[in-house]
C-alpha cells in the first residue's frame, strides 16, 4: 500500500494551486490553521474559499491575500463578533478585492452532500419566502416529476481540494474522526484532492480494531500529514480544548489590517512550520487546554472466524 | 419573608427573558437551542418545567448534557455525555427536515410584525451599512421547526415596518402564506424580549402583546415597535421569576454569570 505521509509544506506544494477552490471545513472543531497557515506561507493567490463558517481560519487567509472569493452560510466569529478582514476586503477591497456567495448551512451541507454523490443538484426544504434566493441566483426551486411541489436545489460542489482535520489516520489515509464530523466525509468525497491532517498517526490495526470510527477511507486520500495541535485555536476532542480566549483576542487584534499584518508576521511568517508554532505557543496554553479524560466505554466487534 | 423571596426582587432583564422562555418551553420534548439565552433558558427549563427536555444544536448534537456555558453551538462540552452526535447532513435532514424539532430558538438584528427574520445586513445585500452573519441554520430552522420562538431584545429599532433583508421566513405576508407555499413548520408562536412577551394573532398572524414585564409600561414597548401595535384585550403583567428559578440560574446553571 502507498505510503502517503508527507510534510504539511509538500502536501500544500502538490495540491493547492493558484485559482483552486479549496474547502477546508470543520464545524467549530477540526479546523485546519496549520494547512491555512502554510498555504500563506507559500503565497497561493486567487483561491475560491469553501466552508460552512469561515470563522477565524479564511478571516486570516483573506487578510493575507490569498482569496478572491468566499462561498459560505455563516459570517462571523462565533459567539464573539465581525471578522474584520472579511469586511474589510468586501467593503474596501484591503489587501485584495473578494466577491461573495452566501446559502444557508443545509444549502451548504447539501452542496457538499450532491458533490460527493456526483448528482446535479441536492433538493431541501429552505429559502422559499427567504430573500436569499434573490442574492444568489444558484439557489433555485424546481418542481418535483412526483406531485409537482415545489422544492429548492442548490448545486454540487467539488473542491478542487479539501483539507479535512481529524484526530488519527494511518499512513495510507484511513482517516477517523469522533466528536463534531462536520461535514469532512462529504467534503472530501466531494473533492478532486484530499490532503488528511491528523493529531496521530496509528498502525493500520488500530484503524481495524474499530472500522466504524473510519469516516474516510485511503480510497480518497492523496496525502496525509501529521500535525499535533494543528487546529489551533480551534479543538480537537479529547486532544484539546478551544483556545476562546484567541477568538475573543482576534476581534481586537484584527481591528486594523496594520495589527493583522503585525500578528501574521510573527505567527505565520516568522515560524517555520506548525511545530514551531506548537512551541512558539508555549507549554503552558497547551497545558491550559488539555481536556483531561472521558474514556468511552470500549465495545466488542466479536470474533468471527 | 424568605430569603428566596429577597432575591426574587432584585433579578436582570436577561434572567427576566431566560426564565419567561423556560417557562414557554413546559411539557416539549425536543429543543432546537442557540448559544447565550436561549442554552440557558433550555438548561432551566430541563431543570423545571420539562424534565425530558433534550437538547438539540446544528453542530450535531442530540441530547446534550452541557457540563459548562458554551461560547459557541460547537463547544466540546456539548459532545461529552450526550445522547449522540451525528453529522451536519444526518442533523439537518434526518432531525429538522425529518419533523423531529419540536420548538426551535432564533433572534436575529431586525423582525417584523409577521415574525419575518433578518440576520444577514443592514442596508443593501451588495453595499451593505452592517454585515450581519448571514443565516446559518436560520432558513431551514424556520421552515421545518414546528414552532418558532423568538429571543431579542427590544432596542435599537429592531421590530421594524419593513426588513432590509428576509433572512428566515415567519408569516411572511401573514394569514395562511405559510401553508400555501407548504412550509412544514407553524412558525413563529412566541417572541420574548426584555420588556414583554408577544405571541401571533390565530388569523392575521401579525405580532400581538401579550404580557407587560414588571415596570415596563405600554408606551415604552408601543414606541420601540415601528408599526401600529396590536394589544392583547387582556394584557396582563409577566410572572417575575421565583427564588428557586433564579437560584438555579446563579448557582448551578451560570456561576459566573456570563449572561446574568
Amino acid at each position: 500500500m502507498a505510503d502517503k505521509l508527507t510534510t504539511m509544506a509538500e502536501a500544500v506544494a502538490a495540491y493547492v494551486h493558484d485559482g483552486d477552490a479549496v474547502a477546508i471545513e470543520g464545524f467549530t472543531s477540526c479546523i485546519c490553521f496549520a494547512a491555512a497557515h502554510e498555504v500563506i506561507r507559500q503565497g497561493r493567490r486567487d483561491l475560491t474559499l469553501c466552508r460552512m463558517t469561515p470563522d477565524l481560519i479564511y478571516d486570516q487567509m483573506i487578510a493575507a491575500g490569498c482569496a478572491s472569493r468566499m462561498v459560505f452560510s455563516y459570517l462571523g466569529n462565533p459567539g464573539v463578533g465581525s471578522l474584520h478582514c472579511v469586511r474589510r476586503a468586501v467593503e474596501k477591497g484591503i489587501p485584495r478585492a473578494i466577491t461573495l456567495e452566501e446559502y444557508s448551512h443545509f444549502g451548504m451541507v447539501g452542496r457538499y452532500t450532491a458533490g460527493a454523490y456526483r448528482l446535479p443538484f441536492f433538493p431541501l426544504r429552505s429559502y422559499k419566502g427567504s430573500d436569499l434566493p434573490e442574492v444568489n441566483p444558484r439557489i433555485r426551486f424546481v418542481e418535483s416529476p412526483y406531485d409537482a411541489e415545489e422544492i429548492a436545489v442548490v448545486p454540487p460542489l467539488n473542491p478542487d481540494v479539501a483539507i479535512v482535520h481529524a484526530a488519527r489516520a494511518d499512513r495510507q489515509g484511513n482517516t477517523q474522526l469522533w466528536g463534531l464530523l462536520g461535514v469532512q466525509k462529504e467534503a472530501a468525497f466531494a473533492a478532486r484532492h484530499v490532503i488528511a491532517v491528523v493529531e496521530e498517526i496509528v498502525d493500520i490495526d488500530v484503524i481495524r480494531s474499530d472500522p466504524n470510527r473510519t469516516i474516510i477511507p485511503d480510497l480518497v486520500v492523496d496525502a496525509v500529514v501529521h500535525e499535533p495541535y494543528g487546529a489551533h485555536p480551534s479543538y480537537v476532542q479529547g486532544y484539546y480544548d478551544r483556545d476562546n480566549a484567541f477568538y475573543l483576542d482576534w476581534y481586537e487584534v484584527t481591528r486594523e489590517q496594520a495589527t493583522t499584518e503585525a500578528w501574521l508576521e510573527e505567527w505565520v511568517y516568522g515560524v517555520q512550520d506548525r511545530a514551531d508554532y506548537v512551541e512558539k505557543m508555549g507549554v503552558d496554553v497547551w497545558d491550559r487546554l488539555a481536556p483531561g479524560e472521558a474514556m468511552a466505554k470500549p465495545v466488542n466487534y466479536g470474533r468471527y472466524r | 419573608m424568605t430569603e428566596s423571596t429577597d432575591m426574587a426582587q432584585d433579578y436582570t432583564p436577561s434572567e427576566m427573558m431566560i426564565v419567561t422562555a423556560a417557562r414557554a418551553l413546559k411539557g416539549v420534548r425536543t429543543v432546537f437551542v442557540g448559544v447565550g439565552l436561549p442554552n440557558s433558558a433550555c438548561n432551566l427549563a430541563r431543570r423545571t418545567v420539562a424534565p425530558d427536555l433534550e437538547l438539540i444544536y446544528e453542530s450535531g448534537v442530540y441530547g446534550a448534557r452541557p457540563g459548562r456555558l458554551p461560547l459557541s453551538i460547537g463547544d466540546p462540552t456539548l459532545i461529552s455525555g450526550a445522547t449522540s452526535v451525528c453529522s451536519m447532513i444526518d442533523l439537518f435532514g434526518l432531525y429538522l427536515q425529518g419533523g423531529l424539532v419540536e420548538v426551535a430558538f432564533l433572534g436575529g438584528a431586525q423582525i417584523d410584525r409577521l415574525g419575518n427574520l433578518n440576520t444577514t445586513v443592514i442596508g443593501d445585500w451588495e453595499h451593505p451599512k452592517v454585515r450581519l452573519p448571514g443565516s446559518g441554520g436560520a432558513c431551514e430552522i424556520a421552515t421545518n421547526a414546528r414552532r418558532v420562538f423568538v429571543i431579542m431584545r427590544l432596542k435599537g429599532r429592531a421590530f421594524v415596518e419593513q426588513l432590509h433583508f428576509l433572512t428566515s421566513p415567519g408569516h411572511l405576508g401573514g394569514l395562511a402564506e405559510r401553508e400555501a407555499l407548504g412550509l412544514p413548520g407553524a412558525g413563529p408562536q412566541l417572541v420574548v424580549t426584555d420588556k414583554c412577551v408577544f405571541d401571533f394573532d390565530v388569523e392575521t398572524r401579525e405580532m400581538t402583546l401579550q404580557t407587560l414585564h414588571p415596570g415596563a409600561t405600554l408606551a415604552e414597548v408601543k414606541e420601540a415597535v415601528a408599526w401600529d401595535l396590536a394589544v392583547a384585550p387582556d394584557l396582563v403583567e409577566t410572572e417575575p421569576p421565583t427564588g428557586d428559578e433564579l437560584r438555579l440560574l446563579r448557582e448551578e446553571l451560570d456561576p459566573h454569570g456570563m449572561y446574568r
